[in-house]
């Protein structure tokens, strides 16, 4: 993976650069040296690494105001980071840049039931936010599978979904306000606890933008009441397209489960190896899920074990008990961590349209073969979002660039077949040269032009998102 | 100037050098005396896969035909779009590009989300005649930017929709509608928050001053929207009289067109705010009729014309739309809420490099 190269230039006014943030921030959140930086030289995309010239933890929106219009007098990449979790490199610095961790930033500034929201700092986790608001029964419904470790700031640069995103939406559909600091350092405020926007609506285009027009401080998110109860039913089949064609034929009947989740063979294995969690030894694997009473719930599963039976399962098993339902879903949250006990793998997340599903499923397959490398598939499906895990060996030398390249032929069949590069987790490095596949030189100058009005030196999280010729010219100009 | 074809709408456009007033179909009061660009050429719906909730249609497509595709197989456009002929005394076909270049979302927008979160994706002709795309057809899909928020809700200032990807939702099997008898907008609101904090998925929340009633919308099974009603009533029955309405149909789409303000004169104004503070705003607007949807995040207010409603609200946080008065009225007040500078800065920056010769709908969200 390419990155541009270090600019001499400002590696030599480290010093200079480092004395004026120590002039607005206390000495503790100044971090500058080399074995302490180090930390930050990655995020979970942990292939590549780069350790920043300096990283710096405000605990305020005002210190982020003064780091950034510092940086940009300076002119200093910055490179934002929540928790790190990124799977694209979104947060991969560079050897020139500061690296603007958030993770101090974990206030609950405002919880409000009766006009159901919570504000937030924006380095507080995911699932802490849950936390705050779940001794009144609600919750914050995006779930990433690292909801434990990963920031909201990380879950609105990427638009982060999860499992149960089939139902209550993606980070953009729950994000009801941000205060945003411009690389030029003035402050921003954008939506509020009210709904839509009076204007363009700019907070749509801020969520995804994968920190490079600003460094959101503070979040005003959407809490939902809980449901009275869910329950999960698994089913298996011997055939990936049987099961496919389940998903369409439940979505068609008009219920709308709150998660439809689809294993491969070797992902309930590995899953099964790893959690116990009873899962049958078949081709394809469902979990779909309903939430209500229990009256409600035993009539949505009804009717989808219905729809389940015509297609022949060889397992249809309903949870009894909420012990079982945490297995259920411990099996498929485990399904990373379950891989990586087989080998180093490479996570991607292409979404397809669900009809493609069995085409999709047929032709990585085969590339499977092609490349020697195995793969395991697990899947968002009612929504289309793919994760196939390609194993390879990280201490085998060319097996990362074959892996890669495997990587890349399933991204492109992902959008030759109607679909995109990436569902949930971001284009950061990972995917940044693929755009091309996707967009045409106009769309991504379109994408661009944003940029150049939210952050016209182009200093914000540089050679992310766009495929480096792309950008050249602006990253140019900016120097 | 009606292309027939997103190519022909680019040369168009590119040879374009005076600016034009967009319009689908002509029935949500867009300002302006500019000659019109219509998109009713460019109509028809492209790709519709019922099994994954998905619809590609080109702009100028009648929101009747998709609805009436949608409801073949049972499915529809979750956001409820309303109809704005009645209140603004417009005649047409209102068109898919319409609502999505406005954002156009009705009662169930508190529940299910606004047009902008049911659209999948974009095609669309920039102030330089090119052909953009932005988004696609899937449900997830976080490459690159967010266009397509920005296009939904842009009224046409940043180029000409040609096409739309949406998400679509299996229409409800029933539907019951509870009215709470209450004395004031104070106690309408505390109950539409105690009905959308409960766990029985409120999907519509709206007060009617003049019938003196907060209304609670279920949807869903039969079966399951019974046990809600049962359980909402015991809960709600302590704030007021609690009764079952007989058309829960006729009942939204009377609250989504604002039905009560038609043909009644004055201004109309539609206010965002946080639900609570619903009611103080809507007592400082001192209004000639008042509508709360959205569980009191949306206020409808007529006033006498000419009224500036902003300056009687004083500072408050959300948003005023004016949405109906005499040109000269609109021309004086606007009919955005105007932005903080900084916001300005970035929508104006926006503007420029999608339509950097000024082309499109020059009247709009100045």
């Amino acid at each position: 993976m390419e990155m541009p190269q270090p600019s001499p230039e400002i590696l030599g006014r480290k010093r200079a650069v480092l004395d004026r943030l120590l002039q607005v921030l206390p000495p503790d959140a100044v971090i500058h040296d080399e074995a302490e930086t180090r930390v930050y030289e990655c995020d979970a995309l942990t292939a590549y690494r780069c350790p920043p010239m300096l990283a710096v933890l405000p605990s305020t929106t005002q210190e982020v105001s003064d780091i950034l219009r510092i940086c940009q007098e300076e002119g200093v990449p910055v490179v934002p980071r929540g928790a790190g979790t990124s799977l694209a490199g979104g947060a991969l610095p560079t050897a020139d840049c500061v690296i603007l961790g958030v993770a101090r930033m974990n206030e609950v500034l405002e919880v409000d039931y009766d006009n159901r929201f919570i504000r937030v700092q924006a380095g507080r986790t995911n699932l802490s936010v849950t936390g705050a608001v779940e001794a009144e029964d609600f919750f914050y419904a995006p779930d990433p599978s690292s909801q434990l470790a990963c920031a909201i700031a990380g879950n609105i640069g990427m638009n982060s979904g999860g499992a149960h995103c089939l139902k209550y939406g993606v980070t953009t559909n729950n994000l009801l306000g941000v205060t945003m600091v411009m690389m030029d350092g003035s402050i921003v405020e954008i939506g509020g606890a009210h709904l839509d926007a009076p204007g363009l609506d700019l907070l749509g285009v801020i969520c995804g933008s994968e920190g490079q027009l600003g460094v959101v401080t503070e979040a005003t998110l959407r809490i939902l009441r809980k449901p009275e109860g869910a329950r999960p039913v698994l089913m298996g089949f011997d055939d990936n397209e049987v099961a496919g064609q389940c998903v369409s034929d439940i979505i068609k009947s008009g219920i709308l489960p709150v998660a439809i989740e689809f294993m491969d063979r070797l992902c309930i294995q590995a899953c099964e190896n790893f959690a116990n969690a009873g899962y049958p030894d078949c081709e394809a694997l469902l979990i779909v899920e309903v939430e209500g009473s229990e009256a409600e719930i035993d009539h949505q599963l009804t009717k989808i074990i219905e729809i389940a039976k015509r297609h022949d399962p060889v397992e249809l098993r309903e949870s009894q008990s909420a012990e079982e339902s945490a297995k259920i879903w411990l099996g498929r949250k485990s399904a990373f961590g379950a891989m990586g006990q087989l080998n180093d793998y490479m996570c991607l997340d292409g979404t397809i349209p669900v009809s493609a599903l069995p085409a999709v499923l047929r032709r990585i397959s085969a590339l499977s073969e092609e490349f020697g490398l195995p793969v395991g598939n697990v899947f968002h499906a009612g929504d289309g979002n793919m994760h196939p895990l390609i194993l390879f060996d990280a201490n085998k030398p060319g097996d990362l660039e074959k892996c890669e390249a495997f990587g890349s032929e399933i991204l492109k069949l992902c959008v030759d077949e109607g679909g995109c590069l990436t569902g949930e987790h971001g284009v950061g490095i990972e995917k940044r040269d693929l755009m091309h596949h996707q967009y045409t030189p106009q769309d991504l100058e379109a994408q661009m032009a944003v940029k150049d009005v939210f952050d016209p030196a182009w200093l914000l999280n540089p050679a992310k998102v766009f495929p480096l010729d792309v950008s050249e010219a602006r990253r140019v100009a900016a120097e | 100037m009606k292309p027939e074809t997103e190519a022909e709408l680019a040369e168009l456009v590119m040879g374009l050098n005076a600016p034009v007033r967009i319009v689908g179909g002509g029935t949500r009061g867009v300002a302006g005396l500019q000659p019109a660009l219509s998109t009713a050429g460019l109509s028809g719906v492209t790709l519709y896969e019922p099994g994954a909730l998905t619809l590609v249609a080109q702009s100028g497509t009648p929101i009747a035909e998709i609805e009436s595709i949608l409801a073949k197989e049972g499915q529809q456009l979750a956001f409820e779009p309303m109809d704005h002929q009645g209140l603004l005394g417009t005649h047409g076909a209102p068109t898919i590009g319409g609502v999505v270049a406005a954002n156009i979302s009705g009662p169930r927008r508190i529940q299910a989300g606004a047009c902008r979160d049911f659209l999948l994706g974009v095609r669309f002709v920039d102030g330089r005649g090119q052909v953009l795309k932005n988004g696609g057809r899937v449900m997830k899909n976080v490459t690159g930017y967010d266009l397509v928020k920005l296009m939904a809700g842009s009224w046409g200032t940043l180029g000409v929709l040609t096409e739309v990807s949406l998400k679509v939702l299996p229409k409800p099997e029933q539907a019951a509608t509870l009215s709470v008898q209450v004395p004031d907008a104070g106690a309408a609101v505390t109950v539409l928050s105690a009905a959308l904090k409960s766990p029985f998925e409120v999907s519509g929340a709206a007060y009617d001053p003049a019938a003196g009633k907060a209304f609670i919308r279920i949807e869903g099974f039969a079966e399951s929207v019974s046990y809600r009603a049962e359980k909402l009533t015991a809960e709600l029955t302590r704030f007021g009289q609690t009764c079952e309405e007989a058309d829960s149909a006729s009942l939204w789409a009377a609250i989504r067109d604002v039905r009560a303000f038609h043909g009644q004169d004055g201004d109309v104004w539609r206010i965002s705010v946080k639900p609570g503070d619903a009611p103080e705003i809507a007592a400082r607007a001192e209004a000639d009729q008042a509508l709360f949807d959205w569980g009191g995040g949306l206020i409808w207010l007529r006033v006498p014309g000419g009224v500036d409603l902003r300056k009687r609200l004083g500072g408050f946080s959300g948003h005023a739309t004016l949405v109906r008065a005499e040109s000269e009225t609109m021309d004086k007040l606007g009919q955005f809420q105007p932005e903080p500078s900084g916001v300005k800065a970035l929508t104006q920056g926006i503007r420029t490099k999608f339509d950097p010769k000024g082309l499109f709908n020059p009247g709009v969200m100045r």
